[in-house]
């Protein structure tokens, strides 16, 4: 107990000592931004761990309501939003205080994944019960408005423009495309077994979509709609029914794509350029999903199966440390 | 086969005893898979399901048909066709002529829940037809060996897929010695002979194999008292009792505090309400949202079998019968089970690889193929028979 009432000091008194001179040169530097931390989500503890972005060393648990998966940042990045899909709920957690500090949860049923408007008024999310998208105002607390899709709607991502919204249903094998102009589905692109998850190259208007039962990427040419080509993975030792792709960051340069392959428990790494699999990174158990820091010099990969996660050296394509944290961690984010 | 939306509305309300049930809105073309049911089952008897023995049904299982039909709405979206599924329930002297009704609408995929013995007789009379039939209600071995037929597709496991499961766990947990109760149904004695042959093929020993029978009779009481049926030394007791009321009272019964496994204790299943993973708690709300009780192994196949026929429309963009079938007993299809493992029909007796789930009343413990249980080929061939052993001759 007093050895970690010192520790908490101790660091307290290191924040004060760096934020103490930044506060004067800028007086309206908040000192919740940037705070290094990396924000982890459990979906069996129903909270999210808070890690130190040096040390890794747990700094707090957030209790959520239950179940918490996907998480992401609000526009300026003082929140995080969590979808908690037993809680029915999209808790809001303020990060200088580091606890939930507001909900919604109008008509919110099984929230699991969700993206944020590019203004940052909408926020897309999969509503995995009803086989629909809903469109939440974020500030009105109101679901203003659901569109039928494929049932088990996984992946959300919103078009940088905001003009469209691509959404993966899991059991129709399906990307939609909506226009968010007409709320309506103005395509239906079929790709892999059980579709998961996204990264947009805008570099290359492609759209990179991993396939869970198809150990491939299906890679969306947005100008057409089509499927122009398919990666498959094939890591050593593994059978294709073990490559089980879901999580995928694409870096800012757009030259590398990292994919998590699940049951396989491997990060592997491609060239944008011409679509080879340059690596194969050992992980954890079942990792999922994967998140790039800031200057993309670390790779967080969370393993569901091992309670912990995997940080990578983008360098050395290496693990260079592994941090428990709770029972099924499900998604991390970066704050720096 | 293809037959404009209202015309085939108009069709199946004029239907006596069928429904259809569509959730599409709006498509050029209409496919519709047939289900066909007994009147009166005797496995859906109202005390029956109420009893709820280890893995019997809890209700017919077009509950998880139902469910399925709505999750491909999207199936038939590239070659603008809505996916319509077609219930029929009829006595058993009707069947035949439910098979060539629906066959004379162009309907060439029907879903069979019935017994073993119906199934058998039913399909015989369409051998070499183009109408392709799937078991989702007997685990019957001989349906999948002497009396296979190449259009009888099978989604629920058989009895052979279950018992390899469930050896699979014994031996990795070196609970070798085994006493292994048989009922008097024949297919209790189905049951416990897959059970001696997995026992061989994974190494158990059966120590000893003693018939029970149910009653109070004083005369039979080394039969129906379990207490003295099953002295001895055992890691576990083995029961095979396909109904299900001798094996609900053995455990805390037995002599010695023994461990129960087959119809009672820790069973291999084809599906688990308590199962956690690949979607399948997403796939159980939807179904207990919509049927108000669990889903168990039945439930799923019948949803495994929509599923796999709006597959294949799916994936060979088509509805053309030898395209779909061809794609179905390809060695490279990729069935989702919800179970993990892209699943695939067997080519040598079109059963479902499938991963089997070792379930307790209310938790799935494991499943199979437990991890070290390699095959040359696929995994899933370590579960049931192989090309090899196999005595379907299509």
């Amino acid at each position: 107990m007093f050895n970690t009432f010192q520790k908490t000091l101790r660091s307290t008194i290191k924040i004060s000592l760096i934020a103490l001179p930044m506060a004067l040169l800028a007086p309206t530097f908040s000192y919740a931004k940037d705070t290094g931390y990396i924000f982890i989500s459990s979906e069996k503890d129903n909270s999210v761990a808070v890690l130190d972005g040096k040390t890794y060393k747990e700094v707090k648990k957030i209790e959520t309501s239950d179940r918490p998966r996907h998480l992401a940042f609000n526009t300026d990045k003082s929140k995080i939003l969590a979808a908690c899909g037993d809680g029915n709920s999209i808790d809001i957690i303020d990060i200088a205080k580091l606890k939930v500090t507001d909900k919604i949860t109008d008509d919110i049923e099984d929230p699991e994944a969700f993206d944020v408007s590019p203004d940052g008024k909408y926020l897309y999310i999969s509503l995995e019960d009803d086989g629909a998208l809903g469109v939440l105002d974020i500030a009105e607390k109101k679901m203003i408005k659901t569109i039928e899709v494929g049932e088990e709607p996984e992946g959300v991502l919103a078009s940088l423009d905001g003009k469209t919204v691509f959404v993966t249903s899991e059991v129709a094998n399906m990307v939609h495309v909506i226009d968010t102009s007409t709320w309506k589905v103005s395509n239906n692109i079929k790709v892999g077994k059980r579709p998961r998850r996204f990264a947009l190259l805008a570099s290359k208007n492609e759209l990179w979509v991993t396939s869970e039962l198809d150990a491939s990427i299906s890679i969306i040419d947005l100008a057409t709609n089509k499927v122009k080509d398919t990666i498959r993975f094939k890591p050593k030792g593994f059978r294709k029914e073990d490559v089980t792709p879901v999580g995928i960051a694409i870096t800012s340069n757009g030259k590398s794509a990292y994919v998590a392959l699940g049951r396989a428990n491997h990060v592997a790494v491609v060239d944008t350029s011409n679509h080879e699999v340059k690596d194969f990174i050992l992980v954890g158990e079942r990792v999922w999903n994967i998140e790039l820091n800031k200057d993309e010099s670390l790779l967080f990969a969370v393993n569901g199966l091992s309670d912990d996660i995997s940080i990578i050296d983008t360098q050395k394509n290496k693990v260079i440390k592994s941090v428990a944290v709770g029972r099924v961690p499900y998604m991390a984010i970066i704050d720096d | 086969m293809i037959t404009k939306l209202f015309y085939s509305l108009i069709l199946s309300f004029g239907l006596f005893f069928s429904t259809a049930l569509s959730t599409v809105v709006y498509a050029e073309n209409t496919f519709t898979i047939a289900y066909l049911e007994l009147k009166k089952d005797p496995r859906y008897k109202k005390k029956r399901l109420l009893a709820r023995f280890t893995g019997q049904a809890l209700g017919r299982p077009f509950a998880g048909a139902k469910i399925a039909i709505k999750e491909v709405k999207y199936h038939g979206a590239d070659i603008d066709t809505a996916l319509v599924l077609e219930r029929k329930t009829v006595k058993k002297e009707e069947l035949s002529s439910a098979v060539e009704e629906f066959n004379s609408k162009g309907v060439q995929f029907i879903i069979l829940d019935l017994p073993s013995p119906e199934t058998t007789e039913l399909i015989k009379k369409f051998k070499g037809k183009d109408i392709t039939f799937f078991n989702i209600s007997s685990y019957d071995n001989t349906l999948r060996n002497e009396a296979c037929q190449s259009n009888l597709f099978h989604t629920l496991p058989s009895h052979a897929m279950l018992m390899d499961a469930l050896a699979q766990f014994l031996i990795s947990k070196k609970w070798r010695n085994i006493l292994v109760l048989e009922g008097e149904l024949p297919e209790d004695k189905q049951m416990s002979s897959a059970f001696q042959t997995s026992a061989k093929r994974f190494g158990l020993k059966i120590k000893d194999k003693r018939i029970f029978k149910l009653g109070n009779d004083p005369r039979e009481r080394a039969k129906n008292n379990v207490t003295l049926l099953t002295g001895g030394n055992f890691d576990v007791i083995f029961i095979a009792d396909t109904d299900g009321e001798y094996a609900r009272d053995l455990p805390y019964q037995t002599l010695k505090p023994n461990l129960i496994v087959g119809s009672e204790g820790l069973s291999a299943s084809a599906w688990h309400w308590g199962w956690e993973r690949h979607g399948a708690p997403q796939l159980i709300k939807r179904f207990i949202k919509k049927n108000k009780r669990l889903m168990e192994n039945t439930d799923w196949a019948a949803w495994m079998a929509v599923k796999a026929i709006a597959t294949a429309v799916q994936e060979t963009k088509s509805t053309d019968y030898k395209k779909m079938i061809s794609y179905l007993r390809a060695d490279s299809t990729a069935l989702d089970t919800f179970k993990g493992h892209a699943s695939s029909f067997r080519p040598w007796n079109n059963q479902l690889r499938q991963t089997i789930l070792l379930t307790t009343h209310n938790w799935v413990v494991t499943r199979a193929p437990l991890k070290g249980f390699l095959h040359q080929e696929n995994n899933l061939d370590t579960l049931g028979n192989e090309e090899r052993n196999s005595k379907c001759k299509f």
